[in-house]
């Protein structure tokens, strides 16, 4: 057998070394790597910025090995939009969960994809509030339990969850928009795939990009990993279909206005 | 340069750019919108960033990561629009980032009106958000000390890392007189922005936040920022005295508009052979304590008076800095009403009158 010293598996130059915080079976992790590869792989570390929301990855400022700036809850599109304004230049992304993009954040999120804004937002969908303990988010399923739903979400008085993705597909001016899984090896190469796109139109000048990740939280959900990758592939995805509504490459999905 | 008639909105925007802020973003309303309206015609010209937000709650996001790049940037408003600013203020004074913030006061609270007022006092001048910080805050009577002012605004924002806000009433913001800008701004040198994050390029990485979860490094970032609120208080205090004499039987201290017309009253009073000192603070943040405390203090001092277009909100402070040695009364009218300088001279003659010994009861 051929014993040659090649490095087949390495942590991204784009991630630090340090242990994170995450629950086990959470997928946060998985997701933090996917964007270090991709920023890598386009050679953009170094004139990278990131922004990092309130959330359960409040502190992904120690976990990725680029200049980070800590938003207030939601804010993160502002910030970037100011920070890439000026320095267009630079490769800028948010990174933020549903509670932080879909309820607080709603309107400075709306507001940069639908201005163009030529940053990626990488948005964390994992149906719950995690940071805060497990309570009900815009993206919760209706029957769905938390801890401020413990009957289960009523959609009759709190409506039914947001697709941001389809949302945002609205808009016009939105370069790039897909949902992603990260539960199992192929849906995290097809995320992969999916991050390092929205990073290379970013770094051709497009505008708005973003990727919604289904991702798990088996500390809030009640389950084990195990468990949670189930009903993520079983609930989370049959309400939240995986796929892309917009691609300056498949002028299909855009609604004929380019 | 030769002295041009401009409107107090227009001369605020030219100023900014003379000192090197060339990046700008706002939401309209009255009475700031000018503002916004000129530099949407002047950015393009100076290659500077213009953008109109979709509220001030993220226009002052926008500012928060547009700091970050270490670039001078700004936004003007007015009173409703600032407190919607506040998160992000607190957020940047936490992350010691400067920003400039000019609010052209209005009548509150709530939607109060569009007229002119100074009754964001409190928020400006006591961290209007939440935690333990202060903007240093500079209030101009002038056009042309607006202009001065905001010049100066960049420099002490970059000097401290902290946001500066200058407060004007509506008038500031409405009224044209002739201004005068510096063909060159010169400025102090200032240390370079080693804090900006530029990318981390042969460098570790730059991180710009206002959290710590451990409560030793919360309270040092807290003592870091109490120290820089110190130094202000011994390098940026700014005043102006009219007509402080020893004659003087009333101190009178107003700042902005109000105080100019109290110059006017006291121009009045003097012809009546009443004399009347001003002491106009132009720091309010840090507050000219120990100055009032002097000039209260002086013998020839009976009364010292505090004359606002707001519910006695300087007049804290001022009682405060005065400190027992005389009675601290008030005056002011509010919701956009403003005092004229009649009424100013009917409040000083009133306190006279208070004060004249009264006429002894003869005994039958
Ligand atoms: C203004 C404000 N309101 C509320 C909070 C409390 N808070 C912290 S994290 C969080 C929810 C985060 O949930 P999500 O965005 O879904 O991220 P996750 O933790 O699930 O990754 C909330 C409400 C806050 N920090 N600031
Ligand atoms: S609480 Fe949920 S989202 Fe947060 S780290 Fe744990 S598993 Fe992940």
């Amino acid at each position: 057998m051929d014993r040659s010293d090649k490095t087949i598996f390495a942590r991204p130059e784009a991630l630090t070394d340090t242990i994170t915080h995450y629950c086990p079976g959470c997928t946060h992790g998985i997701i933090h790597r996917l964007v270090a590869e991709a920023l890598d792989s386009l050679g953009v570390r170094e004139k990278a910025l990131g922004v990092a929301p309130v959330g359960c990855s409040v502190l992904a400022y120690n976990y990725f090995n680029c200049d980070f700036l800590e938003a207030p809850h939601g804010r993160a599109p502002a910030l970037a939009t100011g920070f890439k304004r000026l320095r267009p230049d630079m490769i800028v992304f948010t990174y933020q969960g549903d509670g932080d993009l879909a309820s607080i954040g709603m309107s400075e999120i709306i507001h940069s994809a639908n201005r163009g804004e030529k940053f990626t937002t990488i948005f964390v969908n994992n149906a719950v509030y995690g940071m805060t303990g497990g309570q009900m988010a815009p993206t919760t399923l209706a029957g769905q339990i938390t801890t401020t739903c413990p009957m289960g979400r009523n959609v009759e008085q709190t409506g039914q969850p947001i697709r941001m993705v389809e949302l945002l597909s609205s808009l016009v001016t939105p370069a790039y928009l897909e949902r992603v899984a990260v539960h199992t090896p192929r849906h995290i190469l097809q995320a992969k795939r999916a991050i390092t796109k929205a990073f290379k139109y970013q770094s051709e000048g497009r505008c708005f990009t973003l990727i919604e990740v289904l991702s798990t939280c088996p500390t809030n959900w009640g389950k084990t990993p195990e468990e949670s990758v189930k009903w993520l592939e079983e609930s989370l995805m049959s309400y939240y279909p995986l796929g892309c509504k917009k691609d300056p490459e498949k002028p299909e999905l855009n609604d004929g206005t380019v | 340069m030769a002295k041009i008639l401009m409107k107090g909105n227009e001369a605020i925007a030219e100023a900014a750019l003379k000192a090197g802020a060339t990046n700008y973003f706002c939401y309209p309303i009255t009475p700031q919108t000018e503002v916004a309206e000129y530099l949407s015609r002047r950015m393009p010209e100076v290659g500077g960033v213009f953008l109109q937000g979709e509220s001030e709650l993220a226009v002052a996001n926008m500012l928060f990561g547009a700091s970050s790049t270490g670039k001078r940037v700004f936004t003007t408003s007015s009173s409703p629009g600032i407190s919607l600013m506040q998160e992000a203020i607190s957020y940047m004074a936490g992350a010691q980032l400067p920003v400039v913030i000019v609010n052209i006061m209005r009548g509150g609270p709530g939607l109060g009106g569009i007229l002119p007022a100074q009754s964001d006092y409190f928020q400006a001048t006591k961290a209007g958000g939440h935690g333990d910080y202060r903007v240093l805050v500079l209030a101009p009577s002038t056009i042309q000390e607006a202009v001065d002012l905001m010049m100066l605004a960049f420099h002490l924002a970059d000097k401290y890392r902290n946001p500066v806000m200058m407060i004007g009433d509506g008038m500031i913001g409405q009224m044209m007189e002739p201004v005068e800008f510096p063909e060159k701004y010169k400025e102090p040198p200032l240390p370079p922005k080693t804090w900006a994050a530029t990318g981390a390029k042969g460098r570790k990485p730059i991180i710009i936040k206002s959290l710590y979860l451990d409560p030793n490094l919360l309270e040092d970032n807290a003592w870091t920022l109490h120290d820089k609120y110190e130094q202000m208080k011994k390098e940026e205090v700014r005043f102006e005295r009219y007509k402080v004499s020893a004659k003087n039987r009333i101190l009178l201290v107003a700042y902005g508009t109000m105080a100019r017309i109290c110059q006017t009253a006291i121009d009045e009073l003097e012809k009546k052979r009443i004399s009347v000192g001003l002491f106009r603070p132009i720091s309010l943040f840090p507050f000219p304590e120990k100055q009032i405390y002097q000039e209260a203090g002086k013998k020839n001092i009976g009364d010292v008076l505090v004359i606002e277009m707001s519910m006695a909100q300087m007049y804290e402070d001022v009682d405060r800095a005065v400190r027992g040695q005389k009675q601290v009364s008030f005056f002011g009218r509010t919701g956009g009403i403003v005092p004229s300088p009649e009424d100013v001279v009917e409040q000083i003659e009133k306190l006279i009158d208070k004060r004249k010994p009264k006429a002894k009861k003869k005994k039958a």
